[in-house]
């Protein structure tokens, strides 16, 4: 079964944040895809830029029409995500929280199912 | 596939039982390679000149290639232990083996109990059904590195558990967890389409392939004939089971016509040769169910009191552990003794297991034809909320829309 897992996070919580923390923050994502690979249980990984870097795409009198910035002004949106493939949603909860993210206060690791998967001709 | 590779696909998983079977079970990781190496010195040579005898070619290779990689092994610890089977293997040669002799030793070795599933799984595809890591990784939509890795870490478990675990004692052992893993194959076959054409490899076509080397190793075994009996009557389904739209169509909807009839008499014949005096397992029962709905030309025609009665006996058999089965024997229960009831029951089965996939599709279904249309609406946006499965919820959305069609249709007709 595969999962998603979305990293939200906070600019302000991330700003926050001392030098030492973010060290190994980073240090426990390499350690984390490091151990799902190993163990053959690693999709993917992307962290993605600031949402003030968006651009949305809508309908506007049924003709597509872009704006600056995020679909949803939010002070927390999401910052990445990993997709695993796993026995079960015990294990992608197990995995989850071996995200660095799980342990900072502010932050928060969402985990959904994910229903169909086409990763182009592998 | 080519010739060629039905060839290979063949030779491979036979001559990695030969090598296991002179040096250990324990020795998985290195032979299988060992035989990749053979397979491909096979590819280079075999195009100028096909050998007298493909097999021994490359299991005298496949031995070369792995007496090469023990003696360039650098754990020297594991070096002795090889050596010493170098010197003395445990059977000599091939004789005495068949071909299903191999297929089913190693299905019961990558069914290996302390794997993961889906290791399992994958080992099984790799190893006996001989598909390529690539192959294996398009059925799944996984990274290439993924399966490999999973492969690896598999056989290396094996590896590590050689001595703690024996190698099976006869046929039977680890029975129940080969058949569950390549119904399983069956299964995911189904979930994972979406109505678009079949990837890569066919996984359906490679359970039904595997179930048939077991059953050839295995003939007398009824829960082996039930289990490829089952897989044959639900294969015959597949062209009616998914529309052109992508919608997963429901057993009530889809159009017969279209099953595929040699493999249902294929199956029935199977299971007319085995289920007089069976003791009847979860398999053969399930395999009787799809039987009694392939000799219907409808769900009205169909011997519902009959599926009813082997759903009963199937749950007695499985302990009343498996509430899917309960949602069956339920669905039977309706064609039987009316929708009221069924749905009585539905709601008990719900507050024991609330989530329970596809109770809310059932409920809706029955709430539809006992004409609670509102009812019906509610229960299929919840059952769309719930699925995992694209088809399904296709079908789902079907429902729903025609539903409120109906709805809207009674209205027009009042005002």
């Amino acid at each position: 079964m595969k999962y998603l897992i979305l990293m939200h996070v906070d600019q302000a919580v991330l700003g926050a944040l001392s030098e030492e923390q973010q060290r190994l923050i980073g240090e426990g994502h390499a350690a984390f895809i490091a151990q799902t690979k190993e163990s053959g249980e690693f999709v993917a990984a992307q962290a993605l830029a600031d949402p003030s870097q968006s651009k949305v795409v809508r309908a506007r009198n049924g003709v597509p029409e872009v704006t600056d910035g995020p679909f949803v002004e939010a002070k927390e949106f999401m910052g990445g995500f990993y997709v695993m493939d796993v026995e079960d949603e015990a294990r992608a909860v197990e995995l989850a929280k071996l995200i660095p993210d799980a342990s900072i206060e502010g932050l928060a690791v969402e985990i959904r199912p994910v229903m169909f998967s086409d990763l182009g001709d592998l | 596939m080519t010739a060629d590779e039905s060839l290979w696909r063949e030779l491979a998983p036979q001559a990695l039982a030969r090598l296991l079977r002179s040096y250990g079970h324990d020795q998985i990781d290195v032979c299988e390679d060992a035989v990749q190496d053979a397979l491909l010195s096979a590819y280079r040579q075999w195009s100028d000149q096909m050998p007298a005898d493909p097999l021994a070619w490359l299991v005298t290779a496949a031995r070369r290639r792995y007496i090469d990689r023990v003696r360039s092994e650098h754990r020297r610890r594991d070096r002795e232990a090889r050596e010493a089977l170098l010197a003395e293997p445990l059977a000599r040669g091939s004789q005495g083996s068949s071909t299903a002799d191999d297929s089913l030793l190693l299905l019961q070795l990558c069914c290996h109990p302390a794997l993961p599933r889906s290791s399992q799984v994958a080992l099984t595809l790799r190893a006996v059904a001989g598909l390529s890591t690539a192959q294996i990784a398009n059925v799944y939509q996984l990274p290439e590195a993924t399966v490999a890795q999973r492969i690896t870490r598999a056989k290396r478990r094996i590896a590590e558990l050689g001595n703690a675990l024996p190698r099976p004692q006869d046929g039977t052992e680890r029975l129940p967890q080969v058949l569950d893993v390549l119904y399983l194959m069956l299964t995911e076959s189904h979930h994972t389409t979406t109505g678009e054409p079949a990837h890569d490899a066919d996984l359906a076509a490679e359970a039904i392939r595997l179930a048939r080397l077991l059953h050839e190793a295995l003939p007398h075994d009824t829960e082996v004939s039930g289990l490829l009996a089952l897989m044959l009557l639900t294969d015959a389904r597949r062209p009616a089971r998914v529309g052109s739209d992508g919608r997963l169509i429901p057993l009530d909807e889809q159009d017969r016509d279209r099953w595929d009839r040699a493999l249902i008499a294929e199956g029935r014949a199977l299971l007319d040769s085995c289920v007089r005096g069976a003791t009847p397992g979860p398999y053969l029962l399930q395999a009787c169910i799809a039987a009694v709905h392939a000799e219907a030309t409808d769900t009205a025609t169909t011997d519902w009191y009959e599926i009813l009665m082997l759903y009963r006996v199937l749950e007695v058999t499985t302990g009343e552990r498996n509430p899917t089965i309960a949602l069956n024997r339920i669905v039977a229960e309706a064609m039987v003794y009316g929708d009221e009831l069924a749905l009585t029951h539905l709601d008990e089965l719900a507050e024991r297991h609330p989530g329970l996939p596809r109770l809310a599709a059932v409920r809706g279904h029955l709430l539809e034809r006992i004409n609670r249309p509102d009812d019906a609406a509610a229960a299929y946006r919840q059952a769309i909320i719930q699925t995992r499965n694209t088809a399904e919820r296709a079908h789902l959305r079907f429902r729903l829309r025609r539903l409120r069609q109906s709805i809207m249709d009674v209205q027009d007709g009042r005002s």
